[in-house]
C-alpha cells in the first residue's frame, strides 16, 4: 500500500487526481455484482392448463418477467430468486395439494398466490396452517380471506360488491343519457356472481329498474338463448358477469339476432379478445392500469411495459399490452420484494408485520393493508375499448388524454 | 312469462346447437356401436381439426372449405393409424376409455404447446350472419352445421342399411364368428370406419372452429353431453344421434329461457336419466 502511494506521488497533478477519483468512486459505488449463494425459493401454481389457462399465462409471463429482473440485479437479499411454479389445472382441489407440497416437500422460502379466487382460497388455507406469508394478485371475494398474512394486490377494497358497481354507475350517471333500466347476465364463479348480485342490489337502491337477473353455468357453451332473452328484456344497460371469453361469446349471440345492448359493461373478461372483437366496440370494463397517463409514471412502468409487450408478443399472446391482470401480477411480486427488501429478512411473521404496518408503492398504485381483511382501497376505474384498445374512461382524473365516456 | 318469439328463437337456438351435438356424436357412437371402442380421442381429434382448419384460414387465408379438403383425408388416415394401434394391442371396450383418454391427454398438450392455452378465434364474415325469418333469426353457420349433421346422419344410415360395407359392419358388431364365416373380413371394414369417424371428428372441428372461441382445454366441455346424445340416440344409430342431439339441445335452450341457464345441464341428464330407466338397453 505505502509502495502504491510512493508511486501516486510521482505522477502528474491531473493523473493523480483522475486515480484518486476513481479510486474513491469504486469505493461508494456499490459492485453491480450477480447475486449469489443459495437462491431464494418463491414457490406458487398457476393455472398452465385448463380452462384458466388463458388468463394464467399472462401472469406466468409476469412472474418469470420479474424474476428475470431480480435477478439482472442483485437478486433478493443479494441471492438469487427461483420462482418454482406448478401447474395447478385450473383445480382448486389440485392448488391446495401443490401449495402443501411446496411447502412440506419443495420447502420454498416464500409463496406466491395462484390465479383466480377459487384457487387463492384454497391455497390460502394452506399458507394459514404453515403460517406464511401468502401475496396474491387475483381474489375477488375479499370478505372470505379471514387469514390475517394474506395480502392481495387486487385492489377491490373490502365490498367490491358495493363500490366496483357503484363506480360503473357513477361514470354512467355522468353521461348525458345514463340508464334507465338494467340486465344482468353473470357466470356462477364465485366472484363473478358475488360482485354480480351487487350490482343488482346497488341497481335497485339507484332507482334503476332491474328487468333482468339470469346466471349461467361456468363453462356454459350455449349463447343463444340468454343472448335471446336478453333482446327480450332491451335493457339500457347490460352488466356481464363474464370470465375469459363469455363476453366474446355472449357479443356475438346477440348479433346474430341483430341486437347490440346499447351499453355493455364486463366484469372478467379476457381483455385481449373483448378490445379487439368487432362487437367489443365501446365495451366497459374495470382496470387498475393501463399503458396510458397516468399509470405509466407508477413504479416499474417504464421498464415493464416494453419488457411485457416483447415477451407477450414473442408467445403469440394476441394481445399483448399491460393491463389490469399483469399490473396486478407484478404488484404482487413488488409487495414481495418491498417486505423482504425492507425487513431483510425471510421470516413469515416478520414480513407480515411490516406489511401491515407499510404501505408499498407499485404499478398499480400505493397499496395499504390494514384494513378489515388487510384490504385498502378500492382502486378500480372504468375502462373502454377506443379502436380496439382498452382506455380508462372514469373518474375524469384517471382517464387518459383526451378519452372519455362514450355514449353507444 | 316468455314471449313467443322468445319461445321460438329459443327453440331455434335449440335446433342449432343440437347439430352440433350430432356432429360429434355421429364418429362417437359409430366407433362405440360397432367396434366396440368407446374412444375419448375423438372430442380430442374434433378440437385438433378446429385448431387446423383455424390455422390455415388465418396463416393461409384458406377459406375452411377448402381446407377441409385436406383436413378430412388426413383425419380419415389418422383414425386408420389409431385403430392400428387398437387392433395391435388389442384393446377391449373398457381398456379404449383409458387409452383413449390419454390420446386425448397428448392431443391437448400438443395443441397446447402449439398454440398455447391462450383463446383463439377464426374471425370470419359469417361469424354474424343470420337469416330473418319473421321475428325469428337463424344464424348461417349453425344452419349449415345442422344441416351437415342431418346430410351425414342420413347418408351414415343409408350406407349402414344399404350398402354391402354397412351390412358387414352391423353383422361383425353382432356377432364376428358367424360375420367372419359369412367372408366379412371385420379387420378390413374396422379400419375403415375407424377413418370415417375420424373424419366425422374433421368436420364437427371445422364448425366448432367457424362457431366457437378455441381453447385447449375445451375438448372436455362437450364430453357430458355428447355422452348423453350418444346414449339416448342408441349406439351405431346415426338418425338416433341426429334426433337425440336435437332434443337436447331444445331442451337445453327453452329450459334457459324459460327458467334460468343453469338448470339447462340438469335438463340433459334428467333426460338420459328417465331414458336409461325406461329403455335400459340402449348401452
Amino acid at each position: 500500500m505505502l509502495a502504491r502511494l510512493g508511486v501516486l506521488a510521482r505522477l502528474g497533478g491531473c493523473a493523480r487526481l483522475t486515480i484518486i477519483w476513481l479510486l474513491v468512486l469504486a469505493l461508494v459505488t456499490p459492485a453491480a455484482a450477480a447475486p449469489s449463494g443459495p437462491p431464494i425459493r418463491i414457490g406458487g401454481t398457476l393455472a398452465l392448463t385448463g380452462p384458466l389457462a388463458p388468463t394464467a399465462l399472462l401472469h406466468k409471463i409476469a412472474g418469470e418477467i420479474y424474476v428475470e429482473e431480480l435477478n439482472r440485479g442483485n437478486g433478493l437479499l443479494g441471492r438469487p430468486v427461483e420462482w418454482v411454479l406448478l401447474d395447478d389445472q385450473s383445480k382448486p382441489d389440485v392448488t391446495r395439494s401443490l401449495y402443501e407440497k411446496l411447502i412440506t416437500v419443495d420447502k420454498v422460502d416464500l409463496l406466491i398466490g395462484p390465479y383466480a379466487t377459487g384457487g387463492i382460497l384454497a391455497a390460502m388455507g394452506v399458507a394459514q396452517r404453515y403460517n406464511k406469508v401468502f401475496v396474491h394478485h387475483s381474489f375477488g371475494m375479499p370478505h372470505l380471506a379471514k387469514y390475517e398474512m394474506h395480502f392481495p394486490t387486487a385492489a377491490f377494497g373490502i365490498e367490491p360488491n358495493v363500490t366496483l358497481p357503484t363506480t360503473v354507475y357513477n361514470a354512467l350517471a355522468a353521461t348525458s343519457n345514463p340508464p334507465k333500466t338494467v340486465a344482468i347476465v353473470t357466470s356462477k364463479f364465485p366472484s363473478a356472481q358475488f360482485q354480480s348480485s351487487g350490482a343488482r342490489d346497488v341497481a335497485e337502491k339507484r332507482g334503476l329498474k332491474v328487468v333482468l337477473y339470469l346466471e349461467y353455468e361456468f363453462g356454459n357453451r350455449d349463447w343463444g338463448a340468454l343472448a335471446a332473452r336478453i333482446k327480450d328484456a332491451k335493457p339500457d344497460f347490460l352488466w356481464v358477469g363474464s370470465l375469459g371469453l363469455d363476453s366474446n361469446q355472449l357479443l356475438e349471440a346477440m348479433k346474430k339476432l341483430d341486437y347490440t345492448p346499447p351499453r355493455h359493461f364486463h366484469l372478467f373478461p379476457a381483455p385481449g379478445p373483448l378490445a379487439v372483437a368487432p362487437e367489443g366496440k365501446l365495451a366497459l370494463s374495470s382496470s387498475v392500469f393501463e399503458e396510458h397517463p397516468p399509470f405509466t409514471s407508477n413504479p416499474g412502468a417504464a421498464k415493464f411495459i416494453p419488457l411485457f409487450r416483447d415477451r407477450a408478443t414473442r408467445a403469440n399472446v394476441p394481445y399483448p399490452f399491460l393491463d389490469t391482470q399483469v399490473a396486478g401480477s407484478f404488484a404482487a411480486w413488488q409487495v414481495l420484494e418491498a417486505a423482504v427488501t425492507a425487513t431483510k429478512s425471510l421470516d413469515d411473521k416478520v414480513l407480515g408485520q411490516w406489511l401491515r404496518a407499510n404501505r408499498v408503492d407499485t404499478l398499480i398504485g400505493k397499496l395499504r393493508f390494514d384494513g378489515p381483511n388487510n384490504y385498502g382501497d378500492d382502486l378500480f376505474k372504468v375502462k373502454q375499448v377506443h379502436d380496439g384498445k382498452w382506455v380508462v374512461v372514469w373518474p375524469k382524473e384517471f382517464a387518459a388524454p383526451g378519452a372519455r365516456l362514450l355514449p353507444p | 312469462m316468455p314471449s313467443l318469439t322468445l319461445l321460438g328463437q329459443a327453440i331455434v337456438s335449440g335446433l342449432l346447437a343440437g347439430g352440433i351435438y350430432a356432429l360429434l356424436a355421429l364418429g362417437l357412437s359409430l366407433s362405440w356401436g360397432l367396434l366396440r371402442l368407446v374412444n375419448l380421442a375423438h372430442f380430442a381429434l374434433a378440437l385438433l381439426g378446429a385448431y387446423l382448419t383455424y390455422q390455415i384460414g388465418t396463416a393461409l387465408q384458406v377459406p375452411p372449405w377448402l381446407a377441409g379438403l385436406a383436413i378430412i383425408p388426413a383425419f380419415f388416415l389418422v383414425g386408420m393409424a389409431l385403430h392400428a394401434v387398437f387392433a395391435y394391442f388389442r384393446v377391449t371396450e373398457f381398456t379404449s376409455l383409458l387409452v383413449t383418454f390419454g390420446i386425448a391427454v397428448i392431443l391437448e398438450s400438443v395443441i397446447q404447446w402449439f398454440w398455447t392455452a391462450d383463446y383463439r378465434r377464426y374471425e370470419t364474415p359469417w361469424a354474424t350472419a343470420s337469416l330473418r325469418v319473421g321475428p325469428l333469426f337463424v344464424p348461417i353457420l349453425e344452419m349449415l352445421a345442422c344441416l351437415t349433421a342431418a346430410a351425414l346422419a342420413i347418408a351414415t344410415w343409408a350406407w349402414l342399411r344399404f350398402t354391402y360395407v354397412g351390412k358387414a359392419l352391423r353383422a361383425s358388431a353382432e356377432d364376428p364368428a358367424i360375420a367372419a364365416a359369412f367372408g366379412v373380413h371385420h379387420r378390413r371394414q374396422a379400419f375403415l370406419l375407424s377413418g370415417v369417424s375420424a373424419a366425422y371428428a374433421a368436420i364437427a372441428g371445422a364448425f366448432i372452429a367457424l362457431i366457437a372461441t378455441l381453447a385447449p382445454a375445451q375438448i372436455w366441455a362437450w364430453l357430458g353431453v355428447v355422452f348423453a346424445v350418444v346414449i339416448i340416440g342408441g349406439l351405431a344409430n346415426p338418425i338416433g344421434a341426429l334426433l337425440a342431439g336435437l332434443l337436447i339441445g331444445v331442451s337445453e335452450s327453452v329450459t334457459m329461457a324459460i327458467v334460468t341457464p343453469a338448470w339447462a345441464p340438469l335438463v340433459s341428464f334428467s333426460v338420459l336419466i328417465v331414458i336409461l330407466i325406461v329403455r335400459p338397453g340402449r348401452a
